[in-house]
Parts: structure tokens; sequence; C-alpha cells
């Protein structure tokens, strides 16, 4: 599989990167969709060491695709790595997002839904919902991956723009299909690039390649308990650079809030941006 | 596992639907962003700086000489160049979603200027 996922990552990079500028966002999303036609290869990492657990690092590997200009499909496919355990395969996830206002406004609404077919191991923390903590990420990887949970995630994704600042709050909703009430969570995100005009010269350096900002997000219980009761929080910098030509490069600290939290998760992202890649499938170049 | 693959299939394979830039999105300019003036129309570095811009985030659909290509229209057309700055700046800011064309506003306003410039400083494509 690994061996699958590394010839397929040369192999579209030998294609055509393109690299737009992106937010330096790990768990919320704003409004910007991917370009239609492109395809956004993504690999978040994520590291942490839960008090009484061991360290790991979880990890999303994602495909983003620019279904059209309103729609961008998305599939993440999740494996972690836990000290002194094991290398586990923890899931997929299937994601579509959609813009329904088709002009800009000073909040810019995107509706987002999501399939999860993911097991208890699983340790990449794209969200934190319900009652999600520290005492999730300590168990054994074997006992863990018995727990299957194919759930429905939906979010509402505010977004707005103001001054080269992007602004964004998403609302999450999760409900395993099968059982359990639905969970609620939360993210909030502000960011700017360092420079706001572009150079007259290609310079991977340049500021304006750059963005820095924050993010926090936490669970906000579920249906039965609703609010902040024994619900973790993180909040942390964020930074990227967007290497013209290149990988997109992005990390950010976390710093859990409460005892409820993990004290610290290390996150780390490479992104490579094909672009047009549907016209290779036309024959048109 | 066939569930997996048609959920897939859903979600990669929708029609891609490009459609000619046939200058309707003129009409939806509103008259304040139409007469909106290019802070950098007088700045000689901005078209340099609106070509590095051009290159990263819109040849790879209009083509590198902005020529277009595919069903992605040219940007040396009559319409584009006789456009306004602010008319432009409202296409980069907006696109015209149900037609293709994304929207730059993850761009600052000051790049997306700077792409305006560029974009008024490309030759008229000659009549076919």
């Amino acid at each position: 599989m690994l061996r699958y996922l590394c010839a397929m990552w040369l192999g579209l990079g030998a294609i055509l990167p393109i690299s737009a500028q992106e937010l330096p966002y790990f768990v919320t999303y704003s409004h910007h969709m991917e370009e239609p036609g492109s395809l956004e290869v993504e690999s978040k990492i994520a590291t942490g060491k839960p008090e009484d657990g061991n360290r790991f690092g979880g990890n999303a590997f994602e495909l983003e695709y620019g279904t059209t200009a309103w729609w961008t499909s998305e599939l993440y496919l999740e494996g972690q790595t836990t000290a002194h355990d094991s290398t586990v395969f923890t899931g997929y996830r299937i994601e579509n997002r959609v813009r329904p206002l088709l002009r800009e406004h000073w909040v810019n609404p995107v509706l987002y839904f999501e399939f999860e077919d993911i097991n208890g191991a699983n340790k990449s923390l794209l969200e934190v919902v319900g009652h999600d903590g520290n005492d999730d990420l300590t168990g054994s990887n074997s006992e863990a991956r018995a727990e299957k949970k194919r759930e429905a995630e939906l979010k509402l994704i505010l977004s707005s723009n103001w001054k080269g600042w992007n602004f964004s709050e998403n609302i999450i909703a999760e409900k395993d299909l099968r059982h359990a009430p639905w969970e609620f969570g939360y993210t909030l995100g502000a960011s700017r690039p360092l420079r706001l005009a572009g150079g007259v010269r290609s310079n991977a350096f340049a500021l304006q390649n750059f963005a820095a900002g924050a993010e926090m997000y936490g669970g906000l219980g579920d249906k039965d308990s609703f609010g902040l009761h024994q619900t973790s929080h993180y909040f942390g910098p964020t930074f990227n650079w967007n290497i013209p030509g290149g990988p997109r490069i992005t990390a950010s600290p976390n710093f859990g809030l409460n005892d409820h939290s993990v004290a610290r998760i290390y996150r780390f992202g490479v992104a490579y941006e094909i672009g047009q890649l549907s016209r290779y499938f036309k024959g048109g170049r | 596992m066939r569930a997996i693959i048609v959920a897939i299939a859903i979600s990669f394979s929708a029609p891609l639907v490009f459609a000619a830039s046939d200058g309707v999105w003129l009409k939806r300019v509103p008259d304040q962003d139409r007469a909106r003036i290019n802070p950098y129309a007088l700045d000689e570095n901005a078209a340099a700086a609106g070509a590095l811009l051009y290159k990263r985030n819109c040849a790879s659909c209009h083509a590198a000489d902005a020529s277009g290509q595919g069903k992605r229209p040219s940007l040396r057309t009559t319409r584009v160049q006789h456009a306004s700055d602010g008319e432009l700046f409202w296409l980069l800011t907006n696109g015209n979603l149900g037609h293709g064309m994304p929207s730059w506003s993850r761009l600052p306003e000051d790049q997306r200027w700077q792409l305006t410039r560029y974009l008024h400083s490309l030759p008229l494509e000659e009549t076919k």
C-alpha cells in the first residue's frame, strides 16, 4: 500500500505542478474551493503524546479535486503509527463541499458533507467533536481497531476576507450511522499573507509566499449533553510557505487548553497541486 | 467494496462543464465596482508583478500567453481588453462559478489589482 502511494505521488508530481496561494489551516475550512479540474495531493501529519499514552503520528493522505468552480470533492486515506505499538491503516473519508452562493459576500457559506469509514485507532485529528479527548488516544492499536465507525459529518463553513485577512468559522455535526447521538464541534481560523502585494521577481522566499495565522478548535458535547463540559480544546499559531511551482509546506504547534486535551499536538503538512488534471484524461494536451 | 467504488465514482467523475466565456458576466458587475480605479494603474512594476501572478495562478487554464486553451477563453480578446479595471477586478474576485471560472478572492486585493494591470497590458489577439 505504501509503495503504491509513493509511486502515485511521484507520478502525479511529474505532470504539471502549480501552486496557488492557500490558507495555512489544518482543521478549518474556508470558502475557497479547489480550482476546477485541478488535483491537490496533501499529506497531513499530527503527532503528540497523550498523558498515560505513547507518542503517536497520525497521517491523513488527501486527494482534493475541483469538480466544478463551486464544488470540491476529497478522498482521505488515513493511518497512524504509535510508539511501542504498531502502524495501522485507520480508514477513509469521502467529502464534498459546495458553495450555494455564486458570488463573494461579507460572509460566504459553504456546505460540507462527509462519509467516514474509520476505526477507533484513527489519530489524524482532522476534527474534534463531542467529548473527544486525551483518553481516546491512549488505548492499544489492536483494541482500538476493533471499534468501527461509520459516520456522517456535516459542516457549515463560514468565511470572510477583509484587508488581506481571512476569517473562517466551521460548525461541525457528526453522527455514527448505526448508533450514538449527534456530536458537535467547532473550528475557528484567521490568517494573512506576510505581504499583500506581489513582487516583480520570482523569489521563493518572497514574503508574499508566506502566510501566518492561528486556529482554535474543540468539541461541544453531544445531543444529550451539549456544552463545554468534558470537552477538549486546542489553540495554536499556524504558518505556511507556498513555494512557487513547488509544494506548499504548513506547520502548526497546537496547545491543549484544558485537562481533557492532549498537552501539545504538532501538525505538519506538505501539499502539491497539479493543474488541470482533467485535461490529461481528455487527450487535450 | 462496491459501496466504496460507487462513492468515489460519484465524487470524482461528476461532469466538468466549462462554458466558453460569453461576456454575460459583464452585465452582472455593479456600477460601483465597474467604476473602481486601479490603485496600481500608474505603477510601472505592477504589470511585471501581475505577470508572475498570472503565470502562477492563471496560465494553467488560459495558457501562458493568455490566448486560451480548450474551452477556457482567451484573455486577449477585445471584450476583455475593453473591460474596465473595475470589471476585471470584479471578475477576479467573484469568478464566474457557473461557467468554470473560480473566484480568486484568496489572493489579496493588491495582487488582484496587479493581475488586472497585467491583463490590460496584453496585446490584442489577431483576428482569426
